[in-house]
């Protein structure tokens, strides 16, 4: 990959990109089989799994009935078995359906029987809001998870993360839930053709930046790169984090970042209360309250749920401009 | 009927009726004399129904379990002394003391947990049974579960979903007329569980779960039919649990009467068992006695094995959470 050549970068769409990881799964571990609704003969409902049926045929990829607690309860059963699901909910908001089976089996069978069982179970899942989908098929949920130990979770943003933190969690002898983003299927960036795992639990420092830190969760990465040049006005030099994967968290990259910048803001499109970034907040306050300059600054979603009217959803989802708000209000400029 | 079983199958069905009750028995009396921590489901009642259908598995055939687990693991292969620990919280049990009565397990021997959620194995077994199929086995799953079960909804998804599979499940329902503390009659509309089974496309099978010979023969031919990769059967199983839903007669609670109880207690799996076997000459009473005898004694020293065992090290609290 390293070699000097002339030769342009290949690039992917996000959605692409996690077809291809499937798709490299799929090949390396012939106990890995795909299961959920219309994954097969549709190929995803959001094209994720796009030619995947011709490629591996109706044993490996099968679509299921709408049964998500089924669904997940096969993926528990098969891996505890030998096999190395890959299951597929579509809609982050359906777990509410599935949720014992994801809380009570698939996170704490490991632990409750002693580390007797291993669980390699990757569950695929799509999440955010934008699209006017409303209250039902918007959210993210990701708090939810990251409070179950037992699961790992990751997020990614980029077409390059979706294809290396899909290898990763299927290569993962845990249960790893991959949140995927909705709103990000068709944006593009270089992706690597060979297999490429994404270690769990790395943070990815996506701008350097000397006197501010933002820690972007999913999709708001792309935003608080939006909000660069209007920061760099304000005398802000912003450097993002994405941490990528949410369980385990890499506190050390926030840390080390905190430590240099002295102010930070932490910025995800959940619900602000209770959402992941109170915890990542408390983290900065316990490892670096010394080096802080000012209070610590969280963006997220009101506290309400999903609107449908684009009028209401644009106002709801946090964006470049929100950041930038809050990180004038946080530091009175 | 039983001419065509070999003795040798009806004496190990006899023993693995006998192995569940004395170490209910025992698991009991300890738990009433504050001696295991947490809360026990005992099995005491329903033993033909495990032993009927764990005598046509092998250690590479799954079963998953319910709340009241202890009777399918002892049927299953289930060592006392390691029960036991695991009852007693000691390092030395199946889980290592992290799981308790709720969650004993054992993977070797394919029996895939307790569970402490109504209905959770359904699907779990369906998984396995999945796993069967698509890593070209001729294993089957079996499932255990209750009648309060079949009102959840995972007893729905996992029903349709084997059907429509045709995997190698056969759904074992102990139906004990009582869900926790309320009735059949109060929980559901139906009296057979078996009559939803053509809903979703599968044979249902109601038999005397008190008659271990009902109970090996039905699920014989379910199992069969299962690892013929014919698909799955709801066997449901008539039974009763003759001690409370929690413990032996833990809450003191008035929701059945004691007229109910004893009826029921005149149908003892075990005791109807051997009489047959008696009056069949294969098993005389001194020789049944003997069997409870030499079992009680192996109670006793893995009772002993437990208690003798060491609590986990603090260290190992946060052990086993990933791998």
């Amino acid at each position: 990959m390293a070699e000097a050549q002339t030769e342009e970068p290949r690039t992917l769409s996000y959605v692409a990109a996690i077809t291809e990881g499937v798709r490299t799964v799929m090949q390396e571990q012939p106990n890995a089989f795909v299961a959920g609704e219309d994954v097969a003969g549709a190929g995803g409902v959001f094209g994720t799994y796009k030619g995947l049926l011709k490629e591996f045929g109706p044993d490996r990829i099968f679509d299921t009935p709408i049964s998500e607690k089924a669904i997940v309860g096969l993926g528990v059963g098969a891996s505890a078995t030998g096999c190395r699901p890959i299951i597929d909910v579509m809609f982050m908001d359906f777990l509410g359906e599935c949720m014992d089976e994801v809380t009570n089996q698939l996170a704490k069978m490991r632990y409750m029987f002693g580390g007797h069982a291993t669980l390699p179970v990757t569950l695929l899942t799509m999440a955010g809001a934008g699209m006017s989908m409303a209250a039902q098929h918007s959210q993210s949920l990701e708090a939810w998870l990251c409070h179950l130990p037992g699961l790992k979770v990751c997020m990614p943003t980029t077409p390059y993360d979706a294809k290396g933190l899909i290898i990763a969690a299927a290569r993962d002898d845990n249960p790893v839930i991959v949140i995927l983003n909705k709103m990000s299927l068709a944006i593009t960036g270089e992706v690597p053709e060979e297999s490429y795992a994404i270690p769990l639990g790395q943070a990815n420092i996506v701008r350097s930046g000397t006197n501010y830190t933002i820690v972007a969760i999913g999709r708001m990465v792309h935003e608080a790169l939006k909000a660069v040049d209007k920061l760099k006005s304000l005398g802000i030099d912003a450097e993002i984090i994405d941490p990528r994967t949410l369980q385990p968290f890499d506190s050390a990259t926030v840390i080390d970042s905190v430590k240099k910048t002295h102010r930070a803001l932490v910025v995800h499109e959940a619900v602000r209360f209770g959402g992941i970034g109170g915890e990542i907040t408390a983290q900065i306050q316990e490892q670096a309250f010394d080096f802080l300059d000012a209070p610590i600054a969280r963006v997220g979603a009101p506290f309400s749920p999903v609107p449908f009217s684009p009028a209401l959803e644009k106002l709801y989802v946090p964006n470049a401009d929100s950041i930038v708000a809050a990180a004038k209000q946080q530091l009175g400029l | 009927m039983s001419d065509e079983i070999s003795d040798e199958t009806l004496l190990d069905l006899h023993r693995r009726m006998v192995r569940i009750r004395r170490f209910e028995e025992t698991a009991g009396k300890m738990m009433e004399d504050g001696k295991v921590p947490g809360a026990l489901h005992l099995y005491v009642g329903e033993e033909a129904i495990a032993s009927g259908v764990m005598t046509h598995l092998s250690n590479e055939d799954q079963i998953t379990s319910t709340h009241r687990g202890h009777g399918h693991l002892i049927a299953k292969g289930g060592e006392f002394d390691r029960m036991f620990a695991e009852l007693l919280g000691r390092v030395t049990g199946y889980c290592k003391g992290k799981g308790g009565s709720m969650h004993i397990s054992n993977l070797d021997l394919g029996m895939l947990g307790a569970n402490g959620i109504v209905g959770a194995g359904l699907t779990i077994a369906v998984g396995a049974a999945f796993s069967n199929k698509f890593r070209k086995t001729d294993n089957v799953t079996c499932c255990f579960f209750g009648d309060g079960a079949s009102n959840e909804g995972s007893f729905h998804e996992a029903a349709n979903m084997a059907a429509l599979f045709k995997l190698p499940v056969v759904f074992v329902c102990e139906n004990n007329g009582y869900g926790e503390y309320t009735s059949q009659a109060n929980h559901q509309a139906i009296v057979d569980v078996a009559d939803r089974a053509p809903g979703y496309g599968m044979p249902g099978v109601v038999v005397d779960g008190m008659d271990v010979i009902a109970v090996y023969e039905a699920a014989g031919l379910a199992i069969a039919r299962a690892r013929a990769g014919e698909g799955p059967t709801l066997l449901e199983c008539k039974t009763y649990r003759f001690y409370d839903h929690v413990g032996v007669r833990g809450m003191g609670l008035s929701y059945r009467s004691d007229e109910e109880v004893a009826a029921w207690q005149k149908k003892d799996p075990i005791d109807l068992f051997e009489s047959r076997l008696a009056e069949q000459g294969i098993l005389s009473p001194e020789a049944a006695k003997a069997v409870h005898d030499e079992t009680l004694a192996e109670v006793i020293s893995a009772v002993k094995f437990a208690e003798d065992s060491p609590f986990p090290e603090p260290s190992s609290l946060t052990e086993d959470v990933y791998a």
